[in-house]
């Protein structure tokens, strides 16, 4: 069986409900950002992370709370992570810079749970450290909208980067407000999703912007709107396409990359099915609400051209 | 756009083949060939190590120095017969009050270019110390410049020691480099337990022979703990002998008492100092204080004038094995903090390894399956062009001897998936020409044409985000914005070479049949 895609959607029809609609995420994501903030990791808080493994299945996880409540670290937060006999734990304090700390914990830990425990993972962030980073993260996101404005504004109309920009703002806002929402933690691969999904969110409203300036010097006489339904339909399977593999790709990550790799594939999985979204329902009604016609685009043209 | 000159083909081909056979050298071995022994390097998270991010506290020498400073300051204004009242340092500031006719004076001293007490340097145009003066009371402080001089300078003495250190314990291939003014970066691939090194970094190794204190009178005293116990003996500040002048120290058992010891030989000069020292001091007792901690003071039985001595406490051999390898490699000039370390155990890496193997096979497999599902033949040509695609970018990661990383693999991964959106651009832009065209050829050449733009503003975009990333990322997220980055320039290469010549041989096979996309 063959999906068969109608060619002729009137995608603009849905502009108003859907934009009401986007509004009212991005709202939500900002209202859920401020009042419950960002599970932020170690790499951005600071502190202390260990992944710890017991050979014997049958110590039960308060054991292991129990014995870190004894080592009177503070805030500790110990939870199941991958395998059955596998723990996170996270450690808030980050006064504990002196170097025999973490064999400190390990010797407590195996004279209370009465077996060896084996350290799969440590990471220990000073206070400063964690700050330069979190500065980098916000650096490098960014960095990166200014680069996609600068890029689009080169390439296209200031109409066609406005709208571009919008969409990427929308799409990151959203993809961290579910952050926000679910608890997940925020580390340095999170940025890196974030990254590539305004990397890959440009990427797919770029072609239907190409589209659309494409059409607009083809077709003088028909109105921003229509323009937009065609090039949207398009570029449809294109983008249908391209976003099932991205997809495919992510699901592979997500389902056997192992729980490290889990946050960053979910992360990526919203922010492409979010791109997508807002290529077609964000990025193309704001070329309609700032009126694109033929002429701006031929403007350009002449312009180049003049020169 | 179907047509490819002899040359372009040849040029093209090569490149495949060179960058295949470069790729195919990570799955076999060939012994130690320069050229042909490169091989993509596994990061720490997946071959397992420690990561140390180390940073040189500065603070204590910038009292040692302000402290040096005060006493040349003293000798200065003792030569030179002014009155200075109140000299001292409080938060890292010379506080001085001097008579109203000697501060013009001692300002023009001060910024004098030739004084060793304030140096100056050309490169930056700017002194060492700030000063400023009001009324009576001067203050000196040190400069941006002076205390990045001085952050410098400590830095490259820890590195230098660090470096020693860490050869001694001799680990595998480890990489110990300098990272702005006041950090070092230490990678330890294959290291289990860092806790070891870790332990080894954390001593500045400041080794003082001094006189344990027999008189009730605090005076020059400091009342020191011993290492590991909360006895307090009342030392002498008064340093004997540093341990500058050692050049050996080995651990060893002494024979009588079955303990693990550490032997020590002094230099020369050393020696003349610890004989002098010890004759003076028959039947007292001799601290031996490192970082100030006790580790033993025993009592002088008589003069050592050989410059060798024995170090004896509670040591396991271990213990007196490390404290050897610290007193040879040297004292710290300042306490290092380890402000960041991340630790891979080995078995975490290899499940790592595998997890991410299994789903870049998996999301391969699924994609090469989509896009047979969606496009048929040229499907086949997409899929080709996407294995084409993963060779091209393991042969360019092998040559560059790139660090892959867990993020890196994911990157390879998400480059599979956004790798066929070139070929599906291009394909779907074919499909809409057939509509209009009657020529296959011709569709096929202006569909290649027209989705230009398309590809490379699509694909430049994804570039932007792989740079910033690469730049201002760290450690493995680096790994990804690499294979990311590469991914982007293969994909383009192999769709825009490589698909459209295989496009360009289907095209012409089925010039005169009707081909359905």
């Amino acid at each position: 069986m063959k999906l068969q895609i109608s060619k002729d959607i009137k995608f603009s029809r849905f502009y108003k409900k859907l934009n009401i609609l986007s509004l009212i995420l991005v709202f939500f994501s900002i209202l859920i950002l401020s009042f419950k903030g960002l599970n932020l990791g170690v790499d951005f808080k600071g502190g202390t992370l260990i992944e710890l493994r017991v050979e014997n299945s049958t110590i039960k996880i308060s054991e292991i709370r129990q014995s870190f409540l004894n080592m009177n670290l503070g805030d500790v937060n110990v939870k199941k992570f991958g395998k059955v006999n596998d723990y996170l734990i996270k450690i808030e304090n980050t006064n504990s810079q002196n170097e025999g700390f973490i064999n400190s914990i390990k010797e407590k830990l195996i004279s209370d749970l009465g077996q060896t425990v084996n350290f799969r993972r440590v990471e220990n962030v000073g206070p400063k450290v964690s700050n330069e980073l979190l500065k980098a993260g916000l650096l490098a996101i960014s960095l990166s909208l200014a680069a996609m404005l600068f890029y689009i504004w080169i390439r296209f109309e200031w109409q066609f980067s406005l709208g571009a920009v919008i969409a990427l703002i929308h799409d990151v806002i959203i993809t961290i407000g579910i952050f926000s929402l679910l608890s997940y933690e925020i580390n340095l691969s999170i940025v890196a999703a974030v990254l590539t999904i305004v990397g890959y969110s440009m990427n797919d409203t770029v072609v239907i912007f190409d589209r659309i300036r494409e059409n607009l010097k083809k077709y003088t006489k028909i109105s921003i709107r229509d323009i937009s339904n065609i090039s949207t339909n398009e570029t449809l399977s294109r983008t249908l396409i391209t976003s099932t593999t991205t997809l495919l790709a992510l699901l592979a990550i997500y389902i056997f990359g192992g729980s490290i790799l889990r946050g960053f594939s979910f992360a990526m999985i919203a922010g492409v099915i979010v791109g997508t979204y807002s290529s077609i329902f964000v990025a193309t009604p704001i070329l309609n609400y700032t009126n694109v016609s033929s002429k701006s685009v031929l403007k350009e043209d002449n312009n180049v051209i003049n020169n | 756009m179907l047509y490819f000159s002899k040359t372009k083909l040849l040029i093209i081909y090569t490149i495949i083949i060179f960058l295949f056979f470069f790729a195919i050298l990570n799955f076999i071995k060939i012994s130690d060939n320069t050229f042909l022994s490169k091989k993509i390097n596994l990061g720490l998270d997946l071959q397992g190590g420690s990561y140390l991010l180390l940073e040189v506290d500065s603070n204590p020498i910038i009292d040692q120095q302000l402290q040096q400073k005060v006493v040349n300051l003293r000798k200065h204004f003792k030569k030179n017969k002014i009155q200075s009242q109140n000299l001292s340092i409080s938060n890292q500031v010379i506080m001085i009050q001097l008579l109203d006719e000697d501060i013009k004076n001692f300002e023009e001293f001060f910024l004098n270019k030739e004084n060793t007490l304030n140096l100056y340097y050309g490169e930056y145009r700017a002194y060492e110390m700030d000063h400023s003066i009001l009324g009576n009371n001067i203050e000196i402080r040190y400069s941006k410049y002076g205390l990045v001089e001085l952050k410098i300078s400590s830095l490259e003495q820890s590195l230098e020691i660090v470096r020693r250190r860490i050869d001694e314990v001799g680990t595998n291939e480890p990489t110990i480099i300098r990272r702005g003014n006041d950090r070092i970066l230490i990678e330890l691939p294959g290291l289990e337990d860092p806790n070891r090194i870790k332990k080894l970094l954390g001593k500045t190794a400041n080794l003082t022979f001094r006189l344990v204190s027999e008189t009730e009178d605090v005076f020059g005293t400091e009342s020191l703990s011993y290492e590991g116990s909360e006895d307090i003996l009342m030392i002498s500040k008064r340093v004997l002998l540093s341990g500058d002048n050692l050049i050996n120290a080995q651990p060893s058992f002494d024979n009588q008492s079955n303990q693990a010891v550490v032997n020590f030989t002094f230099d020369r000069s050393g020696a003349k100092k610890f004989g002098r020292a010890t004759s003076n001091n028959v039947g007292k007792r001799l601290a031996i204080v490192l970082d100030d901690k006790i580790i033993s003071a025993p009592v002088v039985r008589e003069a050592i004038v050989s410059g060798n001595g024995q170090i004896s406490g509670e040591f396991t051999f271990q213990s007196a094995t490390d404290l050897a390898l610290l007193l040879r490699s040297g004292a710290l000039p300042a306490p290092l903090n380890i402000i960041e370390e991340r630790t891979v155990g080995p078995d975490l890496g290899e499940d790592s390894i595998r997890a991410g193997a299994i789903s870049l096979a998996i999301g391969f497999l699924l994609v090469i399956i989509y896009m047979l599902y969606k496009y048929r033949k040229l499907g086949i040509v997409a899929d080709l062009a996407l294995i084409i695609n993963l060779i091209l970018l393991i042969g360019i990661l092998t040559i560059l001897e790139a660090t892959l990383t867990l993020p890196g693999i994911a990157g390879i991964i998400l480059t599979v998936g956004m790798a066929v959106d070139a070929n599906v651009l291009i394909f779907e832009r074919i499909k809409e020409e057939m509509k209009k065209e009657k020529s296959i050829v011709h569709a096929f050449d202006v569909g290649y044409k027209k989705a230009q733009s398309a590809v490379l503003d699509a694909n430049v975009t994804t570039l932007i985000s792989a740079i910033i990333l690469f730049f201002l990322g760290s450690g493995p997220v680096k790994g990804f914005a690499v294979t990311l980055g590469i991914g982007i320039l293969t994909t383009l290469f192999s769709a825009y070479f490589f698909a459209r010549h295989l496009s360009s041989i289907y095209v012409m096979k089925n010039k005169n049949n009707n081909i359905s996309i």
